[in-house]
């Protein structure tokens, strides 16, 4: 065997052992799915969204609070971190070169770095200490927390995507530059700053361990905002844990819940993001 | 922005806070951790979330790289996207959701594989131990899964950035497509290696997902068999059970120190990515400005 046959066979050996490691790493996927899938489904029924969870030993209930209590959470997380994510994502693409703008970059990609338990001890010191029990609004500010950066990263990225014409046309008529920013370039960017927010709630809705000392959890409805509040993946967790067999059931039906719902926001976010790339680029 | 800043500002805040209840520096040596009698020592959890993590990275990144290597350089233009999703698709899934598999599914087929495991294997330190199923061994397996995405999409992204000069040149040189690829990989190595790090970085903080599966046992051991805990598994356990202030400061001083170590590896992960991405998009047009000038003397 000459030498560059060897070479280029080591090479085909090398390709295909890459091939190989993306097959190896759906596998996982493709189990994951199919458990949840198939578990969640034979689970799942009418009652799961509409009645409230059953005490121990009681076959059936629901998990109702639970998924209000996470689109509770989910709406205070983004009420507190939306306006933020925006306007940092605005002056960052406004004002690119800073060293303000660097600084915030660079501390935004940390922070998204940080572990989410973290956050959750944050707002516990933040929120749940000063007051001396949970509540909904802690659970809700840990979360706002870990959006923020992902909303001033997207939507800074999809200004930058708006072409600069627009910008100097208003400002050519006489527009200030908040004005060009605000009134002109954020519009134009909207679906794609829909996206970014989409993307962080996908992130946060599956969140756990912010949730577990912040909003903790309760086994009754409630909408007040100073109360503990059950969340579907808080809920998931306990039924995971536990020994009885109808709560697992549960636990794979909230687990499917979860799942589809962000994987709506994901694909919905991608899809808008295709469409906007394609609408500035031509 | 400001407020953006402000938010870091409170980071700081909270450190300090925090490290107010910082008692004596013994806590991060000692192997004790008994709530009951107010004695605790931190080792055994450093020790779960370093080994988990490490272990984790021995298993993800050939796969991760892998994966880049095979999306950015080999796959047909048609499959990419498809592929690329699919992989990005690991990250979406819940932490919880992964745990709740690894309990159900993955669990059982470890134990499985460990009843299975023969007696001379066992008699090795990395294999000894009752067949639990739950244990370290799980968990570096499932982080593995976890860190995956991260790792291959921010390698792909270093890969992109490599200039194709590097690869024409080797191919120029009569190299084979892995040797060209080696050459695009040596040129971005910096932020490869910043990828990896990355990926590390998640595997220290994951929680949820470890939590169900490692066993939480605090105990120090190179079985992947046994039960151990880690850093953030001790948190999301016992913060809501903590009785006492004594025991719950050292959870929360077991937090700051996730948060130092989370933050120095991002932030060097950081740094060492933009090294590649940012040098290459300045590096492009100062010598294309220079070439003419160069051709005019």
């Amino acid at each position: 065997m000459t030498r560059s046959v060897r070479r280029k066979a080591f090479s085909r050996f090398v390709e295909s052992l890459c091939a190989g490691a993306v097959l190896l790493a759906l596998v996982p996927l493709f189990f994951v799915f199919f458990y949840v899938l198939q578990q969640g489904f034979s689970s799942l029924n009418w009652d799961f969204f509409t009645k409230m969870p059953k005490p121990v030993g009681e076959s059936g209930g629901g998990m109702a609070n639970a998924i209000v209590g996470t689109l509770y959470l989910i709406a205070i997380a983004s009420a507190l971190a939306v306006p933020v994510g925006l306007i940092a994502g605005v002056y960052l693409s406004e004002y690119p070169r800073t060293r303000l703008s660097t600084a915030t970059r660079f501390t935004a990609d940390v922070l998204n770095g940080i572990p989410s338990i973290v956050i959750g001890i944050f707002a516990y010191g933040l929120v749940v200490m000063p007051v001396k029990h949970f509540s909904a609004l802690a659970g809700g500010v840990a979360l706002g927390f870990m959006m923020i950066p992902i909303i001033a990263r997207t939507t800074e990225e999809l200004l930058n995507l708006v072409p600069g014409t627009l910008r100097e046309g208003a400002l050519a008529l006489g527009a200030t530059r908040s004005r060009a920013a605000f009134s002109v370039m954020l519009p134009a960017a909207l679906p794609g700053i829909m996206t970014g927010i989409l993307v962080a709630l996908a992130r946060i809705s599956g969140e756990t361990a912010p949730l577990l000392f912040t909003s903790f959890n309760n086994r009754f409805f409630t909408t007040r905002i100073d109360q503990p509040i059950a969340s579907l993946t808080v809920q998931i967790y306990t039924y995971a844990i536990s020994p009885y067999d109808d709560w697992h059931r549960q636990a794979w039906a909230g687990a499917l819940v979860l799942v589809s719902g962000v994987f709506v926001f994901s694909v919905l976010a991608r899809v808008v993001t295709k469409r906007l790339e394609r609408m500035h680029r031509t | 922005m400001a407020l953006l800043v402000a938010a870091i500002a409170f980071e700081l805040y909270r450190t300090s806070r925090l490290s107010v209840h910082k008692f004596g520096f013994g806590f991060w040596a000692t192997k004790v951790w008994d709530p009951v009698a107010g004695d605790f020592g931190a080792w055994p959890f450093i020790w779960g979330t370093l080994y988990s993590s490490f272990l984790a990275l021995l298993l993800s990144t050939p796969v991760a790289l892998g994966i880049a290597i095979f999306l950015s350089e080999l796959s047909p233009r048609p499959l990419r996207t498809p592929l690329a999703f699919l992989t990005e698709l690991l990250a979406a899934i819940p932490s919880i959701v992964y745990g709740l598999w690894g309990v159900f599914v993955l669990v059982p087929i470890v134990r499985k594989l460990e009843v299975l495991t023969p007696a001379w294997m066992k008699k090795i330190p990395l294999f000894s131990g009752p067949p639990l199923g739950v244990g370290m061994g799980t968990a570096a397996i499932i982080l593995a899964v976890m860190v995956i995405p991260f790792t291959s999409s921010v390698a792909r992204e270093v890969l992109r950035a490599v200039p194709d000069t590097q690869r024409e040149a080797a191919y120029a040189l009569g190299a084979t497509r892995w040797e060209a690829i080696q050459a695009a990989m040596r040129y971005g190595r910096t932020g490869i290696i910043g990828a990896v790090i990355l990926g590390l970085g998640r595997a220290i903080g994951e929680t949820m997902a470890v939590t169900m599966v490692i066993g939480n046992n605090p105990q120090v051991s190179w079985s992947l068999f046994a039960p151990q805990y880690s850093m953030a598994a001790v948190i999301a356990n016992e913060f809501t059970e903590a009785a006492d202030d004594l025991y719950l400061s050292a959870l929360i001083e077991i937090g700051l120190v996730l948060f130092v170590i989370t933050l120095v590896i991002n932030a060097l992960s950081r740094l060492l990515i933009w090294s590649v991405t940012r040098e290459v998009k300045i590096r492009k047009p100062k010598t294309a400005a220079f070439a003419p000038e160069k051709a005019a003397a």
